[in-house]
């Protein structure tokens, strides 16, 4: 969409492109230092730079001497206003194209996308939504007409477009664990499908809605062919935290195990309790499983965890060679890692696990609001 | 509600990012140095960005009262020879880099305070000695011009004029320590009071 001469707005998804497919953008980032320290657009070929807007009133004289001149600019803020003001500076002094994110750092925080992992049996698939901006991941399960999401993200409206244009109805919404880093879509989604919504029983206690009780020993069947879901209790993130075996190839892992980190115990404010229950899910429960399954969690930290064209998977042998969370022998030494030195606590981490509990309802501005900045459920988180 | 004093009120209610701190920027232009301006705003991002333009520019970031949406700031205009386009002395050293110098070098390093005698009786660094920027001018005698000397205040902006002031004399090492003794966790001392 052009504005006016050498000014354009780039969408959310338009970005999301240069990030999954390792493009070189180079992005001047006008909001305030603190945020842009804690929270930024980051990919393996993205440079970005920090010059709050207040600092250009004046003159955008000193953006001028650190952007490159023969390149396209992203101006960044966090909704929209201040970057348009600035980049249309920067195309007054001479410089083009220059680009403003429509929407903001709102609109980057909310995009998702799926990417397709697998085909599953009977024509069955699997895909995998990237929420970039936050680094969420949930998950679609298609099998026949019918399809089950977990860790389903706040914008529902993504998931039944694209149910709809497989044709598929959504029969399950699945929560591995009571999320404290994003609104869950799941009871919502659920609700408007006549879906049934499922959440493991010992995150549930407090929760005041009706729900299905996600146990071990339970199956989840999606589509007449049977995609079965195994659930696997897998506490130490949350004491309910369930991992789903899918189709005996796929182990959805919620926020126990990352690709490069994994599940920090204290967002419930139990960390020394629950310690115990991380040290032995990672380290012998998942040791007993299949070691040929593919993991699939419901987060990234960094971007260096996605991989080709976006997708976060690994094997679990892999990870056992090379999660860093998976290789500390000593008890004790594990119990200081993940107790100890944790990042800070994602944004109104307390309030949004009084939200996917049914105890507070937020409007939409205020959903927005807490889901700022990064997830930071893994350990290794910055 | 708490009642404060503003010399001007500007209404930047229902504006977004960035026109509240352009109307802002506009508005303490008009203002003398000292004055007072209230700036109500409704929008949440200007909490932070009130307090970073003003960081920057070198203009006193009060506080913020709420009221529901409403958010009030309160902010003080700089004068001329507080804000941030003065000339700065250009040598400098960090409060934790000075600790570590004391740490290792103890009463050799020398620390002038040029604060006023009340703030130096209260509270000061072991070993620092107090003339304060008033009488600076009048008492260089009692300093050495070839010796390193590091000078403190409570934000970093006496001693910089001090830093300044010093260097113009012909003093070699002078250092001004930032941000100074407001942000200091090192050791402390006091007179007997």
């Amino acid at each position: 969409m052009e504005v006016s001469n050498g000014l354009h707005a780039m969408t959310a998804e338009e970005l999301a492109r240069f990030v999954l497919d390792q493009q070189e953008l180079f992005i001047l980032d006008v909001r305030n230092e603190e945020d842009y320290r804690n929270w930024r657009i980051e990919g393996e070929r993205i440079k970005s730079i920090n010059l709050p807007y207040f600092t250009l009133l004046e003159g955008v004289e000193p953006a001028l001497a650190r952007i490159p001149a023969d390149r396209p600019v992203l101006v960044v803020c966090a909704k929209e206003g201040s970057s348009k003001f600035v980049a249309e500076r920067l195309v007054e002094a001479g410089r083009s194209p220059v680009y403003y994110l429509e929407g903001g750092m709102k609109s980057w925080s909310e995009h998702l996308a799926p990417v397709k992992i697998g085909e599953l049996a009977d024509g069955g698939a699997l895909y995998q939504f990237v929420r970039l901006g936050k680094g969420c991941l949930s998950y679609m399960i298609v099998s026949g007409e019918e399809a089950a999401i977990v860790d389903t993200a706040r914008m529902t409206d993504v998931y039944e477009r694209f149910a709809a244009e497989l044709g598929v109805k959504i029969k399950h919404t699945i929560d591995t664990h009571l999320h404290a880093d994003h609104l869950s879509g799941g009871r919502k989604l659920a609700d408007r499908s006549g879906a049934a919504y499922w959440l493991p029983l010992k995150d549930a206690t407090e929760v005041i809605f009706h729900y299905d009780s996600l146990e071990e020993g339970r199956e989840i069947v999606v589509g007449d062919t049977a995609i079965r879901i195994h659930p696997i209790h897998s506490p130490g993130h949350t004491i309910g935290s369930t991992s789903l075996l899918v189709d005996e190839r796929y182990l959805l892992s919620g926020d126990i195990l990352f690709v490069e980190s994994i599940g920090r115990p204290d967002l419930a404010g139990l960390a020394e309790d629950w310690v115990g229950d991380l040290r032995e899910t990672l380290y012998e429960r998942y040791r007993g499983l299949p070691q040929d399954l593919i993991v699939l969690p419901a987060h990234f930290g960094q971007v260096s965890e996605l991989g080709e064209g976006g997708k976060v998977m690994a094997r679990l042998s892999d990870l056992y060679r090379s999660n860093p969370g998976l290789n500390i022998a000593d008890e004790e030494a594990f119990r200081r890692e993940v107790t100890e030195n944790l990042p800070p606590q994602p944004n109104a981490y307390q309030a949004i696990r009084q939200a996917n509990m049914g105890k507070q309802t937020p409007d939409e501005d205020e959903q927005r609001e807490m889901e700022i900045g990064p997830n930071r459920c893994a350990v290794h988180d910055q | 509600m708490p009642d404060i004093q503003a010399d001007q009120t500007l209404d930047c209610r229902g504006l977004a990012c960035p026109m509240p701190i352009v109307k802002t920027k506009k508005a303490m232009d008009q203002l003398q140095a000292g004055q007072v301006i209230e700036v109500q705003a409704t929008d949440r991002g200007s909490l932070a960005d009130m307090q970073g333009w003003a960081k920057n520019t070198g203009h006193l970031y009060l506080g913020t009262i709420e009221e529901g949406n409403l958010l009030r700031h309160y902010l003080r205009k700089a004068s001329p020879d507080e804000t941030k386009e003065l000339k700065k002395h250009p040598y400098t050293v960090s409060n934790e880099e000075l600790a570590k110098k004391m740490e290792s070098g103890g009463r050799q390093v020398t620390i002038l305070d040029v604060r006023e005698p009340a703030e130096f009786a209260f509270r000061r660094l072991p070993g620092s000695i107090s003339i304060p920027l008033g009488a600076l001018e009048s008492r260089l005698d009692e300093l050495d011009p070839e010796a390193e000397i590091h000078v403190i205040c409570r934000t970093g902006t006496r001693s910089d004029l001090a830093c300044q002031l010093l260097a113009d004399k012909g003093f070699k090492q002078v250092k001004n320590v930032v941000p100074g003794i407001s942000d200091w966790n090192g050791p402390t001392e006091q007179d007997n009071i």
